[in-house]
């Protein structure tokens, strides 16, 4: 017989879902910082809200995904459409309002989607993906496809009515969805456990009839484990899967806040220990995948590629005004 | 192959089943649409048809189906979604404004939203303030939105199936007090109405009346009435809001001079505001008077009849509305 292989962390990641993991993470990371510079510059218009040290969720949940699986985003959307395979020039161009963006400077930050990689959508109203996503995988059902649905969701959004009547609605038909709450602890300025009823996010999954895990969002590999397995799972037929990573997000609630609700200490600490980035890095030398030296040179192409994306944005077209009256009905 | 007298309902469930035959992705969903065949019967035979999986009964959660409607229709199915009363929409209106009707434009049309949402209208049976309303001029505001409103069962059935066949959200109001009318309805499955086509149901040359949904029966009541008084009134139903087929509008009225716009919407900020305005900027020339409005009384509907029925439009105010149109 042969030995039962001990199941480690991040066991079922190979090398490869490792390096594209990493990559990932490092592009969520230098693009969003170079965000904040377009934003700060004023090469932007709108709002920015950024994901930076909440990488290793949207990385962790989309290294689970297949290109035809779908994804819904949020407001603070730019680390899930890049983890799903949206492309840095397209995305930035689009933030910055020009006509080579991926909504033609219709919708911008709050808006990236990529259907050819079933990104449905960042979304503006906080939790407006729930519907969304839970029918994309009513759709998927419908169609006999396997494909299944992510839906990302802050912990602001756990507060939206909407969560209970599409998770009911999934868990009555077994629909293909996994509802992944981002539990960053804050609402924008409002401390999430000032106006919620329950500590976790996932405790409401027994309410609710489903499944529900609680995961560590700065550990990529146990978000992928954790995702996988609900992705298994719904692409099987069995059902819809609630998961809740506890992450942090290292700016404030969009470019400008002052972060007067939180304390410097608290977020130091956040980026000491928990940095999603520098722990998959230290796990992959651990494990003799890869040298320090290695990972900086990735680190350092990424970023290469960030700026080009920066200069296509700038250099990119504005629409032309007329093209305001396109695109509305089909 | 010659029409079929019908009733309002069932030229409706004809519509959506012609249609749920015609392309496996189009499905029926909503409360109480399934085995009970709906609370106005406006479903009824569908359930034994297609079963389960294409005519689904949901949860009482508006928000929740209707917002799964708009993700299934921007990943190839063609959802017909019932809101059993437009007052109950209001619970999805994040759904239908914020999400259905934007989703294209926001993603600068990368996505097509294939949704039918079908919903009732129309006070008269004792409903109260919650399930009267008749709110299609709500819908008709938003950009991205369609809004059909059939009057007849005939439009019913054309004016649905152009709603399901069309890639865009569309909100298909339907009289609730209707459902039970009958009249001449085409068989032929490719029979369809096309939207933005105003039907001039009464030709007339002395005034047009311009009537939507429910009030088209009492624009041509009110013609009859008028007729006998020796005023010949042409009555057009616009059949979709929009898009809104102003040339007819206009045509009639530059050939009447003097116009009447009638609603069961509250008339306040209403539908008959919007034709009114049309119709007064672009046949001013024409026009011997100014274009009057009909729509209901500014108040919530209420329950007793006897206070019911003086909100809602009748004949006779439309009677007395044309007679001192014309005597000004």
């Amino acid at each position: 017989m042969a030995k039962k292989k001990k199941k480690t962390k991040g066991g079922t990641a190979d090398k490869d879902k490792l390096w594209f993991m990493y990559r990932k993470m490092c592009e969520i990371r230098y693009f969003e910082e170079h965000v904040w510079d377009v934003y700060t510059r004023g090469w932007m218009p709108g709002l920015a809200h950024l994901y930076i040290g909440e990488e290793g969720v949207a990385v962790g949940a989309c290294a689970a995904l297949r290109d035809d699986d779908y994804i819904t985003s949020t407001h603070r959307g730019h680390g899930h459409c890049l983890a799903k395979g949206g492309k840095l020039d397209r995305m930035m161009a689009e933030i910055m309002g020009k006509e080579l963006g991926y909504c033609r400077g219709k919708g911008g930050s709050m808006h990236i989607a990529d259907m050819s990689v079933g990104i449905l959508g960042a979304n503006g109203i906080v939790g407006g993906g729930f519907g969304i996503a839970t029918g994309s995988a009513f759709s998927a059902k419908m169609r006999k496809t396997d494909q299944v649905a992510v839906c990302f969701f802050g912990d602001g959004a756990a507060n939206q009515g909407i969560m209970m009547e599409t998770i009911n609605m999934a868990v009555i038909w077994d629909l293909p969805v996994i509802y992944l709450c981002e539990n960053n602890q804050y609402g924008e300025h409002t401390p999430s456990e000032k106006v919620t009823g329950v500590k976790n996010i996932a405790d409401r999954g027994v309410g609710f009839g489903i499944e529900s895990k609680i995961v560590e969002g700065s550990d990529v590999l146990e978000v992928f484990e954790a995702v996988s397995a609900a992705v298994d799972k719904a692409r099987s037929g069995k059902g819809p899967t609630l998961l809740e990573a506890k992450t942090y997000r290292y700016r404030g609630h969009h470019v400008g806040d002052s972060g007067y609700y939180r304390t410097d200490d608290e977020v130091k600490w956040w980026m000491e220990n928990k940095d999603p980035i520098k722990l998959l890095g230290d796990h992959m030398i651990a494990n003799k995948v890869t040298t320090q030296d290695e990972l900086d040179a990735l680190s350092e192409s990424v970023e290469e590629e960030v700026e080009k994306a920066v200069e296509f944005g700038r250099e990119a077209p504005l629409p032309a005004p007329e093209q305001a009256y396109e695109d509305l009905y089909a | 192959m010659p029409d079929k007298d019908m009733l309002f309902k069932e030229a409706v469930i004809m519509a959506m089943g012609e249609e749920m035959r015609r392309d496996e992705n189009v499905f029926l969903i909503g409360e109480d649409v399934g085995a009970s065949g709906g609370v106005f019967k406006s479903s009824e035979g569908l359930f034994d048809e297609f079963g389960s999986e294409r005519v689904v009964d949901t949860p009482i959660s508006e928000a929740g189906y209707v917002g799964l409607c708009v993700g299934a229709a921007m990943t190839g199915l063609r959802p017909i979604c019932d809101v059993m009363f437009g007052d109950f929409a209001f619970l999805a209106t994040d759904q239908i404004i914020n999400q259905a009707a934007k989703i294209r434009y926001m993603t600068g049309g990368q996505c097509d939203v294939c949704l039918t949402i079908k919903t009732t209208m129309g006070a008269g049976r004792s409903s109260a303030a919650q399930h009267s309303q008749s709110l299609h001029a709500v819908y008709a505001h938003i950009p991205g939105l369609k809004v059909a409103v059939p009057s007849c069962p005939r439009d019913a059935k054309g004016l649905l199936k152009t709603a399901i066949r069309d890639d865009n959200p569309v909100i298909v109001f339907e009289d609730k007090m209707m459902y039970n009318d009958t009249g001449p309805v085409p068989t032929e499955e490719d029979f369809a109405i096309p939207f933005g086509e105003a039907a001039v149901l009464r030709e007339g040359s002395d005034v047009t009346i311009v009537a939507i949904s429910s009030m088209v029966g009492v624009a041509l009541k009110a013609a009859e009435i008028l007729s006998g008084e020796g005023i010949e009134a042409e009555v057009v139903d616009p059949r979709t809001l929009v898009p809104l087929d102003t040339e007819t509008l206009l045509e009639s009225v530059r050939k009447t001079g003097y116009a009447v716009v009638v609603d069961e919407g509250v008339q306040r900020f209403g539908a008959t505001g919007e034709i009114a305005s049309v119709l007064t900027h672009d046949a001013f020339d024409y026009l011997d008077a100014p274009v009057a409005r009909i729509g209901a009384a500014e108040v919530p509907v209420p329950f007793s009849p006897t206070l019911e029925f003086p909100t809602i439009p009748d004949e006779e105010r439309v009677v007395q509305t044309v007679r001192s149109l014309r005597s000004d």
